[in-house]
């Protein structure tokens, strides 16, 4: 392993800003679109339901 | 059907679909929660610093997985779409239509980190060269199939018009690929391909290998389980007539 320190895991070698922000977009789009049909889902199955 | 022996449509049917979507599902997600945690440990902790881009070179680990992703879903999807057109059957449409907001989101996602990568490595968050700009068209392409499918309300015809814009638009697929090839672009080449050995250390290749195969997996996941919505939605339509729901129809069997 190459980090010293937690600090230097999360600083990247200075790059930390651009490497966490595509791992955090990619983590909420991911996340997100799962969210979204887990919603669209429950959504359908209720409608389902009323008839 | 009866006389070839094993009857390879019944699966194509949303009643025999619906249940053993639900089946499926827990098993993929698990493989892609499982390999992306796994490529994740091996590209952090495991590979080692680039020597000339330093750790900014990381991101590739969600870069070329979501870019490979926007490109191969799009190319499934075109075959659903097709499939729909020759056989005139409603699962291939609904498969289209499952798979398009995935290679969507992937192909947003190829060029987010792209930009988040050019940034300190070209030193521009963004530059109009072949590979980005043809990659930026496949975005469009996927956001045009799914609005033109939201924009008609008979669904055969919706159906029918989307498949018509995604078969049309596979053409890009090739020339994102060989971009990078045929125009003097910035943009890198492959780092891995089938008849060269690979551009870098044998860790980095894993990492990359292996969040492949998880978003892979992802993909396969999330695409079963938006297709189960899309069946409960359409069996709503009137088109549909009145019939037992596909869900009470699997818990009965």
């Amino acid at each position: 392993m190459q980090w010293g320190s937690v600090a230097e895991f999360f600083a990247m070698g200075g790059y930390g800003l651009y490497v966490w922000t595509s791992f955090g977009a990619t983590a909420l789009c991911m996340g997100g679109e799962v969210l979204a049909v887990w919603r669209r889902h429950v959504a359908a199955s209720e409608s389902r339901d009323e008839l | 059907m009866s006389a070839t022996g094993i009857n390879w449509f019944k699966y194509s049917s949303p009643q025999a679909f619906y249940p053993l979507a639900g089946r499926m599902i827990p098993w993929f997600t698990a493989a892609a929660v499982g390999s992306i945690a796994i490529g994740l440990y091996v590209g952090f902790f495991v590979a080692p610093t680039d020597v000339t881009q330093g750790d900014a070179y990381r991101i590739i680990f969600v870069h070329v997985p979501a870019a490979w992703m926007s490109m191969f879903l799009y190319v499934i999807m075109a075959m659903w779409a097709g499939l729909g057109l020759g056989l005139n059957a409603r699962p291939s449409f609904m498969m289209a239509q499952a798979i398009a907001p995935t290679g969507a989101m992937f192909t947003f996602l190829a060029l987010f980190t792209g930009s988040m990568w050019g940034k300190p490595t070209w030193g521009a968050w963004w530059v109009w060269d072949a590979r980005l700009t043809s990659e930026l068209i496949l975005l469009f392409q996927y956001i045009g199939i799914i609005l033109l499918r939201s924009s008609i309300d008979d669904l055969r015809r919706a159906d029918r018009a989307s498949a018509v814009l995604a078969l049309v638009g596979v053409i890009n697929v090739p020339i994102i690929y060989f971009s990078v090839r045929w125009w003097n672009t910035l943009h890198q080449g492959a780092s891995v391909s089938i008849t060269a050995a690979p551009t870098m250390a044998g860790t980095m290749v894993t990492a990359m290998l292996v969040m492949m195969f998880g978003f892979w997996m992802y993909s396969i996941a999330v695409t079963l389980a938006r297709m189960r919505c899309v069946i409960v939605e359409r069996e709503r339509q009137p088109s549909w007539g009145k019939q037992a729901s596909i869900p009470d129809v699997a818990e009965a069997r």
